[in-house]
């Protein structure tokens, strides 16, 4: 016990004296979320509209402003023709062009079902794909109140309603999965890097040649890295609900343990790593390549599972972020309890347990030459 | 009295605080053996950097080859070749690949750099390995290639930094008899080294303490003032203590 | 008494390298024996086997009488070893890597301050300072001491002077003479042949093999030949006049003079003198002269590259 807690105190100093590891440590989650929270944020936010308005009269009118006026949108171009929407979509003032009949508000009162046209611009698709959802959604609900007030004649009337995320705040598909990926970096990574650095340092041979057993090496060198990855997680934690204004709806000391149960799987990937790499460069790159990116390709994060081919799909289901993703929306914005979570938890368990026990068997007393 | 081709005048270099190098000064003549000795962290790198232009000095001055190594460190860079004690040769590059690489760098022409290589790896009894792989040849054979490595692009005089460190005895022979017959060619050498014996091989000796030169003659005359049987006995004379720090 | 370290026919190769070639030998409980060698020689390799680190390929090791792979774990807990490069933490200070490696092996400073107290008083005015900040010669001590800490048996030392300088060498050698008579054996591999005269014993190591077991007064004995001293002011041309002398076997540079082995069976050295100073070394010094370690050696692998 002696043996292993000087080991955990020699990690701690080798972390608190290194200004690099200390950077990636507390510096790295802070930026990530950050930057995840606002720079890479694909909520729409004024954008342009070229409209093209062939009838120009009261309705079309009404219309318009009510466009102008939602925060989603602005009129950057009022057009005569289509290939001014063209045009201006190639000068990239406007995103969306809007083409309305002949006749609208004629049409309209009269319960013709005016076609109006949604044009956007596509190189960029997602974005495209938002933009069109909420122009339909501002028209169909205008036209709605407007033939209402008319014919005074009930319709149906479809009223969407986003729950959960309201808003359609990016920030909460990013805060688990910075979450995922920042556990993920320092557990794995580091104790890969830092077990790697003793090969290279040579030191590992006098650890080895000591009376030290293979769990004090294991234990002394993760323990530090599992507490520090435990407090990011809070770190994004907080700064999610106090920048961000994500909700926790779900019990906190159940988002405590999933944190920690995913550190551990990223801690048993992390020696796992080790074990085989001799060098840190090696550490460095088996971490991006094999960790990193796919954590940050399938795993939900940012693109949607949903849509990829089955066979990512299927391979998405060994990447351990994307269980700890779904159990943090689960917690945090749902507010799900143990009921609903016990399968991506018991999954992500054994994920851990695979990992860990293949990791304790790779670990060898002597040098692997 | 012969050509002075490193002239080193109060040369000096402080990392803060702590004196490095405290104003060295001496002198080499062309074509001679200049054997530079010190204790681990005596200074000696710190000076050898400066000479060589690539670590510009506190105060003081030294030219090397005819330049100034604080104004005119890349013409001093052009004129000298240099050998460390780490090996500098990409071990996954043939041989001769290495040597048009480095060909390069000092703008030789690839029929000019064959040629050379061709006829230094002739001297060497080593022309079969032009197409080796630099990583599967023994130590002591990388040793000799990286010497011709710094010999090149024909410098007129050659710093070598611990050449011989680790390789058999016969081999660390065979290197010092390369370093006397460039010496014999007119090329000066100035050489570090840890093994005292090759501190006899040298026209002259300076040894480093703390910085300065507290020593500087030829390998006989130090013997006879340090009434020292061999230069090891002149080395302990001169640096005991300095080993502590 | 059995003895501190025994190795029969031990072999170990890497891929296509054999990096030890069959090779057995002996060291006594407190001895100090010396492995002189080349880089590349395998010494290392022989030392992370005796260490339990590699397992070997074929043969018997044993460390105070107990099997290098079965009984590992306590082979642990009674050597010391110190690798072939600087293996202590550069960023703790002096004082935190002894401490952590006295606690790693289950002591203290304290406990075994006596044998380490004339190496960790040179070290003491250091002790807040990383290691990584310390000269050449503080670095090895540090090394010796981390490794003497819980106070081993048998002390495995692999070239704890390459790259020191001959002040701070002498002085190293002077702590393993006193470790010895500490009733310590002692394993050290050196490129230095001026180090070996220091040892009980010392074995010449070349590409795998052992050339030559011998105690240091008794390894010139393994030279067959005449040898002669030679010096002029015109060393270089002296060397290359040797060289192609037809009594002379070999000539190379030793100090300040050049040792000239004449042929199989030519005792005439006299008549190579007369011969030189003919040919203009008119202030020629000769005479004959005694074998050391390197001469023994440099013969011996020229043999075993013929």
């Amino acid at each position: 016990m002696k043996q292993y807690l000087a080991f955990v105190k020699k990690e701690f100093r080798h972390i608190f004296r290194d200004k690099r590891t200390l950077l990636i440590l507390f510096g790295m989650p802070v930026a990530q979320v950050m930057i995840f929270g606002f720079a890479l944020n694909n909520e729409i936010d004024n954008a342009g509209v070229a409209i093209y308005d062939m009838s120009g009269d009261y309705e079309s009118t009404l219309l318009q402003n009510r466009l102008n006026a939602s925060s989603y949108f602005f009129i950057e171009r009022e057009c005569e023709s289509t290939d001014c929407i063209e045009e201006s979509f190639r000068q990239g003032k406007a995103r969306v062009g809007i083409i309305i009949p002949h006749n609208f508000g004629k049409d309209l009162l009269t319960g013709q079902k005016p076609e109006i046209k949604i044009v956007s611009d596509a190189s960029d698709p997602n974005q495209a794909q938002v933009l069109t959802s909420y122009a339909t959604a501002i028209i169909l609900s205008h036209v709605r109140d407007r033939a209402s007030v008319v014919q005074q004649a009930p319709v149906v009337n479809a009223i969407p309603r986003m729950i959960f995320n309201p808003e359609l705040k990016a920030v909460y598909m990013f805060v688990p999965g910075v979450m995922g990926f920042i556990l993920l970096l320092v557990s794995a990574m580091m104790t890969s890097l830092t077990i790697a650095r003793e090969k290279e340092l040579g030191t590992m041979e006098l650890l080895l040649v000591s009376p030290l057993r293979s769990w004090h090496i294991i234990f002394g060198k993760v323990t530090p890295y599992w507490l520090l990855s435990f407090m990011n997680a809070i770190i994004v934690v907080l700064l999610g609900i106090t920048v961000f204004d994500m909700p926790m709806n779900g019990s906190v000391p159940l988002l405590l343990a999933s944190c920690l149960l995913f550190s551990l799987t990223a801690l048993a990937l992390g020696i796992f790593i080790s074990s085989k790499a001799n060098s840190q460069m090696t550490a460095m790159f088996v971490s991006m390549m094999g960790l990193l990116l796919p954590t940050i390709l399938l795993s939900g994060f940012i693109f949607p599972i949903e849509n990829m081919p089955i066979v990512l799909r299927v391979i998405s289901n060994i990447i351990p972020a994307k269980w700890f993703i779904l159990i943090i929306k689960g917690l945090m914005i749902k507010g799900s309890g143990m009921s609903i979570l016990w399968k991506p938890i018991s999954i992500l368990a054994f994920i851990t347990l695979l990992f860990g026990i293949a990791a304790i068997k790779n670990v060898k007393p002597r040098l692997n030459q | 009295m012969k050509e002075k081709v490193i002239t080193s005048n109060k040369l000096s270099r402080k990392f803060g605080d702590f004196v490095a190098v405290d104003e060295v000064t001496f002198e080499v003549s062309k074509g001679e053996i200049f054997g530079f000795l010190g204790a681990n962290g005596a200074g000696k790198t710190t000076a050898m950097r400066m000479l060589c232009g690539l670590l510009a000095p506190s105060s003081g001055s030294a030219t090397v080859a005819g330049y100034d190594v604080s104004t005119q460190p890349e013409m001093v860079k052009k004129n000298i070749g240099y050998m460390s004690q780490k090996f500098s040769m990409y071990e996954d590059l043939t041989v001769k690949e290495n040597f048009l690489f480095y060909g390069g760098v000092y703008g030789l022409k690839r029929k000019a750099i064959i040629e050379r290589l061709s006829m230094m790896l002739g001297l060497l009894n080593l022309s079969h390995v032009m197409n080796s792989l630099v990583g599967s040849l023994p130590l002591g054979w990388k040793q000799k290639l990286s010497f011709s490595l710094a010999m090149l692009h024909q410098p007129g005089i050659i710093f070598l930094d611990e050449p011989t460190g680790g390789v058999d005895p016969i081999t660390r022979r065979q290197f010092w008899d390369l370093i006397y017959e460039a010496a014999y060619d007119g090329i000066t050498i100035f050489v570090t080294t840890h093994y005292m014996d090759e501190a006899e091989y040298c026209d002259r000796v300076s040894i480093m303490v703390d910085g300065s030169i507290k020593a500087l003659d030829s390998p006989e005359n130090l013997r006879k003032t340090y009434n020292a049987a061999s230069m090891d006995g002149v080395f302990q004379e001169l640096a005991r203590g300095t080993s502590t720090k | 008494m059995k003895p501190a370290i025994s190795i029969q026919n031990l072999s170990k190769s890497y891929k296509e390298v054999e990096a030890l070639k069959s090779i057995s030998f002996e060291v006594k409980q407190g001895e100090l024996f010396g492995l002189i060698g080349p880089d590349g020689a395998g010494k290392s390799t022989l030392f992370r086997i005796l260490t339990t680190l590699t397992l070997a390929d074929s043969g018997i090791v044993r460390v105070m009488d107990m099997d290098v792979v079965q009984d590992f774990r306590e082979i642990r807990n009674r050597i010391g070893y110190m690798p072939g490069r600087f293996s202590l933490y550069q960023d703790l200070t002096v004082a935190e890597n002894l401490e952590f490696f006295a606690t790693i092996f289950g002591t203290t400073i304290e406990e075994n301050y006596d044998l380490i107290r004339d190496i960790y008083v040179q070290l003491e005015p250091f002790k807040t300072r990383p290691a990584g900040k310390l000269s050449g010669g503080m670095k090895q001590k540090l090394a010796l001491c981390c490794a003497l800490i819980h106070k081993p048996e048998v002390l495995f030392l692999d070239e704890p002077t390459t790259g020191v300088d001959p002040v701070s060498r002498k002085e190293f050698w002077q702590m393993l003479k006193r470790l010895k008579n500490e009733g310590i054996a002692i394993l050290v591999s050196t490129p230095y042949m001026d180090e070996a005269a220091l040892c009980d014993r010392i074995a010449l190591v070349q590409k795998g093999e052992i050339l030559s077991i011998a105690s240091p007064d008794t390894i010139n004995e393994a030279f067959h030949g005449t040898l002669v001293a030679m010096k002029s002011h015109r060393m270089y041309e002296l060397l290359t006049t040797l060289r192609n002398h037809p009594k002379v076997a070999s000539c190379y540079a030793f100090g300040e003079f050049l040792n000239a082995a004449l042929m199989d069976g030519d005792e005439d050295w006299q008549s190579l003198e007369m011969d030189i100073r003919h040919k203009g070394f008119d202030d020629l010094v000769a005479y004959e002269t005694t074998a050391g370690i390197e001469n023994v050696f440099m013969q011996l692998l020229s043999q075993a590259e013929a």
